[in-house]
């Protein structure tokens, strides 16, 4: 335990606690990220020479899955999320595995997807798109394995703050539960641009 | 023992770990450009002492080879810009000060902050070891471009991989610094009573949060077409050597320009804004005056943060941009001049009717003045197009940056050392030994510099190896190499008093009192802020920062934590 105030309550004048604040700013940094590798899409493209359709190259339907396997993982940490403020523990473990398991999932069916595309000679290094879907997957992926570990361990070897400090634990639940909405959120920007444009 | 400074999150001791770091990191980027110098200077004779160390296929013979060259130039600026200065003015000094100067117990996340500088380490070892890779260290230069970089040997992937480590800790840094400075002020410090250091620390910290991020998409695009053969920056039919490249082109080396400069622009204003802060609070204190203007500096430098984040093209107006574009990059570096030239006017106009104490920190900041000047002013042919195009990447360039960063930015490093040292060990650093280092290093830096503003001018390019031995506009200027590497030599011999200062002192330096400067700010305060326990015990703040000769208080000087009438 340490003296760092403004851990779990907010602080009167900024009205955030530490951990929200901390979250939005690094948000911000993700948000400067990938905002650039999406200029360097549209640069890339806008100056190419020519452009496969993309939806020829990727598959469709795995790209629609994945979306529906994320946003059904979001919907779940929110879910558990709420029910831990309601003290509903054996909720809140539900959600959260059913969490874990839909992100693993689209993991699974990306992997898929990658699999496919190579067996179909489009490795990155095979045209400007090709190399920009797994950049761009790949980072984004990446990222889904970040809020997953969080989620993991909060589930299970940090679960011990949940009966030493359940304040912090439960807040710790919420702040992990938007960063999963910003990778959904950033999921669905590279659905339009790598998919449907 | 080594749990409590190994590996604790203790923000001085964090502080303390960047501290060592980045000044090690320090003194190697000044190794490599005592070898640079020289060979500019002797270009083709073998070096002197250290001829033997770099094996055949460096320095055969202890001769510099073009390559190796390339090398050293590149890593210089690598460490000095990500590996030196920047830990040091942030990481060093913000960890150490900021809480203390705020009244917090603490960072806002320790832990993450443990975490920051051990990746700082990791980043920096991959590039240290770099040199011993197939082919050597990166050889293309701090700023990497492609073609170049993308078909550079082994070292260039380090570079990439040491770059990502460097970013992620600084961003994980940054989002620490600024929650902590929003969050943990203590009751009583409104944000017009913060010292202008905390400022300049929270400005920057949002400049490396938001400009890093894109040189680390930048860095991950490299890495795809070094690795896995994309051609993100590769043009299509590239000639390399009479033949055309066989591998996939279609991209634009512009883009990794753009991505860079996004970056490395706001880069270098994190590389002045700390030492502006630092710089503030040394002249304040030494002229027993409030600052002038400070409600101006803290508007100005929030102005300057945000226009560094859209003047980066300035760097790249050789590269056939429109007249449109390049007219709003001009417009806008032109404009950015305006806040610097408002915080080092108010800096200037600080002096005015103080009575100064000329401590060895303050004679560093004194000097920081016209030297950044300078800087600033050089700048400014740089900034317009018409002006740049002769000057671009010739060693008029090189001399202007280096008047910024080096009796710049490391002499306020260096003042803030001097200022902050009886903070840190209890004991003051030896004044002697401070002013001889002060008068040498101000007499070299300048041998250096100046001769580097006159070559550009002349036309020298920036990039040659063997100094414009074969460089026809460089003949009647080839004579200043010489004088140049003498101050090198001379830089490097007058930092020993002050190393012999920095590790001497802690057992032979004068104990010094509580609040050895007689200063305002918390740091200095009798009643420091802990984290023992649950409750937090922190200061509790009156005043603005800089109550200095306050007409009727009783000493001339009022901490910031003195309880009494409130201003
Ligand atoms: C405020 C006035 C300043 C102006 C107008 C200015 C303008 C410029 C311009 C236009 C260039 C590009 C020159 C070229 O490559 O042709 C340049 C280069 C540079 N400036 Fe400044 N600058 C200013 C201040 C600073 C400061 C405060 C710093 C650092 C602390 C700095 C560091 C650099 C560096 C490192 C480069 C060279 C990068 C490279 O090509 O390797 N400048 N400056
Ligand atoms: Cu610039």
């Amino acid at each position: 335990m340490t003296g760092i105030p403004w851990a779990v309550e907010r602080r009167p004048d900024t009205g955030v606690t530490n951990a929200t604040l901390g979250l939005w700013l690094f948000l911000a940094a993700e948000v400067m990220f990938f905002g650039s590798l999406v200029s360097a899409y549209a640069l890339l493209r806008s100056g190419a020479d020519g452009w496969p359709v993309q939806r020829e190259v990727v598959r469709l339907p795995l790209g629609i899955l994945d979306t529906l396997l994320l946003l059904g993982a979001t919907a779940a940490t929110l879910r558990a999320s709420r029910a831990l403020h309601t003290g509903a523990t054996a909720s809140y473990r539900g959600w959260t595995g059913a969490a874990l398991a839909l992100g693993a999932a689209f993991l699974g069916a990306s992997a898929l997807e990658w699999a496919g595309l190579v067996a179909r000679g489009q490795v990155p290094s095979a045209s400007l798109f090709a190399g920009l879907y797994f950049t761009l997957t790949a980072s984004h992926a990446v990222h889904l394995l970040g809020a997953l570990a969080v989620s993991g361990y909060l589930l299970g070897p940090g679960a011990g703050l949940a009966r030493l400090e359940p304040a912090r634990y439960a807040h710790r639940i919420a702040v992990t539960a938007v960063y999963w909405q910003f990778v959904t959120a950033v999921w669905l920007v590279l659905v339009v641009l790598l998919y449907l444009l | 023992m080594v749990r409590k400074y190994l590996f604790s999150s203790d923000h001085k001791v964090v502080g303390l770990q960047y501290a060592l770091a980045s000044l090690l990191f320090l003194l190697v980027g000044f190794g490599l450009i005592l070898i640079i110098r020289w060979q500019l200077a002797y270009p083709g004779i073998p070096l002197p002492l250290v001829g033997g160390w770099f094996g055949e296929a460096n320095a055969p013979g202890g001769i510099v080879l073009p390559e190796f060259y390339n090398q050293l130039s590149g890593m210089h600026g690598t460490i000095m810009v990500f590996l030196a200065v920047v830990p040091l003015a942030v990481g060093a000094f913000g960890n150490y000060l900021v809480p203390l100067q705020i009244g917090a117990p603490d960072m806002a996340f320790p832990r993450l902050n443990r975490a920051s500088f051990q990746l700082y380490l990791l980043g920096g070892i991959i590039m240290l070891v770099s040199f011993a890779a197939p082919g050597g260290a990166a050889g293309s230069g701090w700023t990497s471009y492609p073609p170049l970089a993308v078909l550079a040997t082994e070292g260039q992937t380090l570079w990439l991989a040491g770059m990502f480590f460097v970013i992620v800790s600084a961003m994980l840094g940054s989002v620490n610094m600024i929650t902590t400075i929003v969050q943990l002020r203590a009751p009583g410090l409104t944000w017009f009573r913060l010292p202008f250091f905390v400022w300049s620390q929270l400005v920057t910290a949002f400049l490396l949060l938001l400009a890093f991020p894109p040189l680390q998409a930048a860095a991950v695009l490299q890495g795809m077409d070094r690795l896995a053969g994309t051609g993100f920056f590769m043009p299509t039919g590239l000639v390399v050597g009479g033949e055309v490249l066989a591998r996939s082109g279609g991209g634009s080396p512009l883009l990794w320009q753009h991505l860079f400069w996004f970056l490395a622009h706001p880069e270098v204003y994190v590389l002045i804004l700390p030492p502006l802060g630092i710089v503030a609070e040394v002249l304040a204190n030494n002229a027993r005056k409030p600052l002038w203007g400070y409600r101006l500096m803290v508007y100005a430098i929030l102005v300057l943060g945000f226009l560094s984040l859209i003047v980066w093209a300035h760097h790249m107006y050789l590269t056939g941009m429109s007249a449109v574009l390049s007219g709003f990059f001009q417009a806008t570096t032109l404009i950015i001049s305006i806040p610097s030239v408002i915080v080092l006017s108010s800096l200037v106009l600080s002096l005015h009717g103080g009575s100064i104490r000329f401590t060895t920190p303050m004679l560093f900041a004194l000097a920081f003045l016209p030297m950044f000047g300078i800087g600033g002013l050089t700048g400014l042919p740089l900034g317009l197009a018409s002006t740049d195009i002769p000057l671009h990447d010739t060693n008029y360039v090189v001399g202007h940056f280096h008047y910024v960063v080096a009796p710049g930015t490391m002499f306020a490093l260096f003042a803030g050392i001097y200022h902050w040292y009886p903070r840190v060990t209890g004991r003051l650093l030896d004044d002697w030994l401070g002013r001889v280092h002060f008068a040498g290093s101000l007499v070299c830096m300048n041998v250096i510099f100046w001769p580097m503003l006159v070559q550009g001018l002349a036309g020298v390019n920036r990039r040659l190896y063997d100094g414009g031995l074969q460089y026809a506009l460089a003949q009647d200027v080839l004579g200043l190499n010489v004088p140049m590497w003498l101050g090198a030599v001379g830089l490097g011999l007058f930092q020993l008093p002050f190393i012999v200062n920095v590790f001497g002192s802690p057992w032979f330096g004068r104990v010094a009192g509580r609040n050895p400067w007689d200063a305002t700010t918390l740091e200095w305060s009798a009643a420091p802020a802990t984290v023992e326990g649950a409750a937090f015990q922190g200061p509790q703040v009156f005043r603005p920062a800089y109550e200095y000769s306050v007409p009727g208080a009783p000493h001339d000087f009022l901490p910031q934590d003195a309880p009494g009438e409130a201003r």
